[in-house]
């Protein structure tokens, strides 16, 4: 079917951010009454090109065209009143206001002057349903909301504002399979009215069942527009995944021999509804992969490792014995000699406005002082061995080091952990964001310590990384390990394919996927 | 029916006060050697009332995850300016009052302008802002004196038909009047939304610093009701920073025993309507029981002190501990 | 994305210069400047008399203001100075009558009693995570409680030791008044306890980001009880200082202490939010304000002026170097 003007046009858009190109001469083509599906690995673009067609980024260069007219979008206000709603990953709901308030916050309706709550109580009740949520109570305050009817109630909210263009980022990662049905039917409803929806996930089932046209991007660009259905699932995935290798990992070593017994163990882990029952066994020199899309489990895994969790159930063993750990400082002890670098630098794993010496010696700090006064000294060196060993760039150890480029503030996060010449380091997606150079210095200094004897368990969402890296691969679906992969079964092929949960040998997409809510 | 559980679970802080101020009255009333009469409902409502007005003040700050340390300066102040100009004729009394209400206006919204457009932290803004306000209080009374229009004076502190307190009347109009239409319209609901996340608030559109500077001016505006309540109670003004400071520690506590967070977000000016009696009624209660007057203030310590505890249960079904940390 | 370089550099000072804190030189700044004040006022103003005397009662403000000060840096705030002050005061002064071992004791009773409110303020804030504002309104109520009951809420009559005195009013060495001293040793411990130990470290890192310290293994909880142990320590110190200098404890003797204290504090550089801050503010500060009372006193300016002055001058001053960032999504 063939629309006659496109209703929404990006051309030519290029954006830098420092000196990364997150796009490149990108653009895309939306319909009225047509659902477009975006596809493309981490970092592939699409965030920032839905960013640009909300107002929040303003493009380097490149053109927007709405109504085959030319639009500037300076803000977010002016995308939607141009009628471009987009429902971003983090939510923006008022968690102690109620549902309905939530989604008439802006302009609720009104009666002498005052909120007309049972009109508005029964506006939401009707978009609600309208966006498949009808168990959800208008009055419900959203923080008491499980995180999949959040997102349905950020769906009413957006769907309230009548939208020409509704842009959804992944907002149904938390939904259960149950719940995506609803929306889908509601998406092909609004369809049919002439909404032009542009949806962004990683579902091969979804995208199969709604998408009449797809575009791929690939490091910034559109590599494929096409129309639903007119490639096969293994196209799609070469085509995501096809680049050329810009990695250059170190050479992996031979595996190391199942008989040597393992330094960190796992049995049956298992913690609310986010984990279940996980076993995984990593020997010393061994650098083990978690992979999967994001939020099957990972980042609790190594959370509960790190004994930051309450309430696992199963067991953990180091060397062989089982241990409780309390928690981070437990788990630093020599006794476990374990490191976990946290998923966001910025608020976990650093002390932003402080010194890059404070920062980078922190961890350490008991074993660089002597009942509690501070070797300085001692501190000097080690952190002068850290800043030399892994070639950090700053003007000076005195500088705050939040003045530091992302990849060296990684360095700084990664440093601070090796001063206790740890035994075991858990990675929670230490390259997320980072310039290549220095992802490939991290790469040579994970195998350098896994050649010493570390134990490394590593979670990344660049598939490159963990088949470039690894030894082992774990893929995690909905909290348990659906697949182990290695030696030759360790390619992107099947990666992609585990995580998305189709087998890539007969290019059949698997059983539709059981979301926890 | 679910309606109604909603509802009823929006206000449950606030019922949760009101309950256990009605109980501790009732134990108080029936220990009372007068008994459930007239007199004796009276000067327990006069003392709750003024306390009550400083809590609902506070409450509008303390919402939007703010504190202003300045209302008991404020409230001295309008009291020592309502004892010079709340005077005379009848009309010159009108205008008295609204001076004085106005006043406090202008503090408010002074704090407001310091906090929101000089982007300092309210705890430190209003600390310097009180003791502006207090010198202002002193510079109008150096000495306690003064007076005021004694026939509204005696009509608002007096008892009405069926022995209702008048002040109490007052209490509840200035409820009705203010704080319901507040929190039912949209400005009241941005005041709420900024509170309970501020970021949420400004990426959904709303205009947070006109939400902020609303709080702030409200509160000087009850502050000014309070310092008008004491100045006909009092029949005089009088600039005591003990009393100042008092009466701002103790707002903080009836809002807190109000089941209003500190946090922002939630609670409501009823609520801290009676956390003011609640924390007024102890002291009584303590009289009535023969307990020794010198117990009284460890015991209301040690009530405040195990109040803002109970929240802490909550923490037992942490899963995260990272959650811990806000 | 995020982005990937690092920020471009500002225009630098020399690296001396670049290491002082604007907040703290403008502090100095404006002790330099009420100095001149009060100098063209009366000439006595800059004698060292006077200024030692005024370091003297400084001190005394300094006890509270270097507890208040570990507590801010951790991001939190204990506002039961007032009565821990009254405590230290009147317990030491109690013990002095209990005869000849008490009398030995007086001082230690009294800065151990403070400790046992800190160390319920600690628990509180750092285990049952009651925000400090509240919990320690709550036992600063305790304590006036407590205070009340044993002394039948009238003037104590117990009066201070000779070592309590002399450490008050004495002035030992270099004619330099006691008080004096005990600020700078004290002070000095203080720097040193910040800059060179764990503990140190961990406040101005738990200030910063309590999240990122506790992932980094440091026991957060045992620092933040630790913090509120040395406040309560040292207002009750204070208080002991205090009944020193005027012989006995009286009721409410630390109420003038409180808001005076945090102003120090924060005119001195340290962010109310914590994470930031150096001793040598708060020194700066604790002189700034007792320098300002006095002056305003001096001037025989009548009492609602000084009031006002006071206020318009921390807020004048916070609006120079105390502001928060835009809030940007």
């Amino acid at each position: 079917m063939d629309a006659p003007v496109p209703l929404f046009a990006m051309t030519g858009i290029s954006k830098r951010y420092g000196g990364v190109k997150a796009l490149d001469k990108a653009s895309l083509t939306l319909h009225a009454g047509r659902i477009h599906a975006l596809l493309g690995e981490n970092g592939a673009g699409k965030s920032t090109l839905i960013k640009i067609m909300s107002g929040v980024v303003q493009p380097d260069e490149g053109s927007l065209e709405f109504d085959g007219r030319t639009v500037r979008f300076p803000t977010p206000a002016a995308a939607n009143d141009a009628g471009i709603v987009c429902i971003f990953q983090e939510l923006s709901l008022i968690p102690d206001l109620s549902v309905a308030d939530n989604i008439f916050i802006a302009t609720p309706p009104r009666r002498f002057g005052l909120i007309d709550r049972k009109a508005q109580r029964r506006m939401a009740e009707e978009w609600l349903a309208l966006a498949g949520a009808e168990d959800v109570h208008p009055l419900a305050p959203v923080k008491d909301l499980p995180l999949s009817r959040r997102q349905m109630v950020e769906i009413a909210k957006a769907l309230a504002r009548r939208p020409r263009i509704l842009i959804l980022d992944e907002a149904t990662s938390a939904l259960t399979a149950a719940d995506v049905g609803k929306i889908l039917a509601v998406l092909k409803r609004l369809r049919g009215e002439g909404l032009a929806l542009l949806y962004i996930s990683h579902r091969m089932q979804e995208i199969e069942e709604l998408a009449d046209d797809c575009t791929i991007f690939r490091n910034g660009s559109n590599v494929a527009s096409y129309p639903a259905g007119t490639k096969s699932h293994g196209d799609v995935v070469e085509l995501m995944i096809g680049r050329e290798y810009s990695h250059v990992f170190p050479p992996k070593p031979p595996p190391v021999p199942a008989a040597m017994p393992p330094v960190l163990e796992a049995r049956g882990l298992t913690w609310t509804n986010r984990l279940s029952d996980i076993s995984l066994a990593v020997r010393p020199g061994e650098i083990v992969g978690l992979g999967g899309l994001d939020g099957q489990g990972q980042r609790e895994l190594l959370l509960a490792l790190f004994g930051v969790l309450r309430g696992v159930a199963g067991e953990i063993r180091i060397d062989g014995s089982p241990v409780a750990i309390g928690g981070p400082s437990a788990a630093k002890a020599a006794r476990i000699g374990m490191a976990l670098i946290p998923e966001d630098r910025k608020t976990e794993g650093l002390m932003l406005p402080m010194s890059v010496r404070d920062n980078l010696s922190f961890a350490a700090l008991g074993t660089l002082s002597n009942g509690g006064f501070i070797d300085q000294a001692a501190e000097a060196r080690a952190v002068d061995d850290m800043l030399r060993l892994l070639a950090i760039k700053t003007e000076g150890i005195d500088v705050p080091v939040a003045t530091l480029s992302g990849g060296n503030q990684q360095k700084v996060v990664i440093a601070k952990w090796l001063m206790m010449a740890p035994r075991i380091i858990l990675l929670n997606d230490p390259t997320r964001g980072i310039d290549v150079g220095t992802k490939q210095e991290i790469y040579q200094l994970l195998r350098r310590l896994a050649d010493q004897g570390v134990a490394i368990l590593f979670y990344s969402t660049d598939y490159d990384e963990l088949i470039g890296c690894c030894e082992r691969v774990l893929v995690l679906y909905d909290g348990r390990v659906s697949r182990e992969l290695a030696g030759n079964e360790l390619t992107e092929r099947v990666l992609v394919g585990s995580a998305l949960n189709i087998a890539t040998e007969t290019g059949e997409a698997g059983h539709a996927p059981a979301i926890g809510a | 029916m679910s309606d109604w559980r909603y509802r009823v679970a929006e206000l449950r802080s606030t019922l949760l006060a009101a309950l256990v101020f009605v109980a501790m009255f009732a134990i108080y009333v029936g220990n009372h050697s007068a008994g459930f009469s007239a007199n004796v409902v009276q000067t327990a409502a006069n003392k709750g009332v003024l306390l009550a007005f400083l809590a609902i003040a506070q409450t509008f700050v303390v919402l939007t995850s703010g504190i202003d340390l300045s209302v008991g300066a404020m409230f001295i102040l309008t009291n020592c300016l309502a004892s010079w100009i709340v005077v005379g004729s009848a009309g010159m009394t009108a205008l008295g009052v609204a001076g004085v209400l106005l006043a406090g206006l202008a503090c408010g919204a002074v704090n407001g302008a310091i906090v929101i457009f000089g982007r300092l932290q309210p705890i430190v803004a209003t600390i310097a802002s009180g003791a502006v306000y207090f010198g202002i209080a002193l510079a109008l009374r150096p000495n306690p004196g003064g007076d005021v229009n004694s026939d509204l004076a005696d009509l608002l502190t007096g008892q009405l038909w069926g022995g209702i307190p008048a002040s109490l009347v007052v209490l509840l109009a200035v409820v009705l009047t203010i704080w319901l239409p507040f929190r039912r319209s949209a400005l009241g609901r941005a005041v709420y939304a900024v509170g309970s996340s501020e970021v949420a608030a400004y990426m959904s559109g709303l205009d947070t610093r006109r939400a902020k500077f609303a709080s702030y001016t409200l509160s000087g505006l009850f502050a000014a009701m309070g310092g008008l309540m004491l100045t006909f109670f009092t029949y005089s003004g009088e600039a005591s920073s003990a009393n100042a400071s008092t009466y701002t520690l103790n707002s903080i506590a009836a809002v807190v025993l109000g089941g209003v967070s500190l946090f922002g977000g939630t609670g409501s000016a009823v609520g801290a309507i009676f956390g003011a009696l609640i924390f007024r009624t102890i002291n009584d209660l303590l009289f009535v029981f023969d307990l020794d007057p010198l117990w009284q203030p460890l015991f209301l310590g040690i009530v405040l002190l195990i109040s803002v505890c109970i929240g802490s249960v909550r923490l037992l079904r942490i899963r995260n501990r990272l959650d811990l940390f806000g | 994305m995020s982005q990937d370089q690092a920020k471009p550099a500002p225009f630098r000072l020399p690296k001396v210069l670049r290491r002082i804190d604007p907040a703290v030189a403008t502090a100095f700044a404006c002790i330099v400047a009420l100095l001149l004040v009060g100098s063209l006022y009366s000439s006595n103003f800059l004698s060292a008399d006077y200024l030692l005397q005024q370091l003297q009662v400084g001190s005394f403000l300094a006890m509270a203001a270097t507890g208040m000060m570990i507590v801010v840096l951790l991001g939190q705030i204990d506002l039961s100075v007032p009565w821990v002050i009254t405590v230290g005061a009147m317990m030491s002064t109690a013990a002095a009558g209990w005869g000849p071992v008490g009398s030995w004791c007086a001082i230690p009773i009294g800065i151990l009693c403070g400790m046992i409110f800190g160390l319920v303020n600690g628990i509180g804030v750092a285990y049952l995570r009651v925000p400090s504002m509240i919990f320690t309104l709550g036992t600063n109520a305790v304590a006036q409680g407590l205070m009340i009951m044993r002394t039948g809420g009238a003037a104590p009559q117990d009066m201070a030791t000779t070592a309590m005195r002399t450490l008050a009013t004495g002035r030992i060495v270099a004619d330099i008044p006691n008080a004096l001293w005990i600020w700078v040793l004290i002070g000095a411990a203080t720097i040193f306890l910040l800059k060179r130990t764990t503990f140190g470290r961990s406040v101005y890192a738990i200030g910063n980001s309590e999240r990122a310290a506790y992932l980094s293994g440091s026991p957060t909880r045992r620092v933040i009880v630790l913090a509120f142990v040395m406040s309560g320590a040292l207002s009750a110190f204070g208080g002991v200082l205090l009944a020193g200098y005027s012989i006995k404890a009286y009721q409410g003797m630390g109420d003038p202490y409180l808001l005076p204290a945090i102003a120090a504090v924060v005119l001195g550089g340290t962010s109310i939010l914590g994470g930031r801050g150096t001793y040598l503010g708060t020194v700066a500060g604790v002189i700034l304000i007792t320098l300002l009372q006095s002056i305003l006193s001096i001037m025989q300016i009548d009492e609602s002026i000084r009031q006002i002055v006071y206020g318009l001058t921390i807020i004048l001053m916070l609006l120079l170097y105390g502001r928060s960032a835009i809030l940007r999504t």
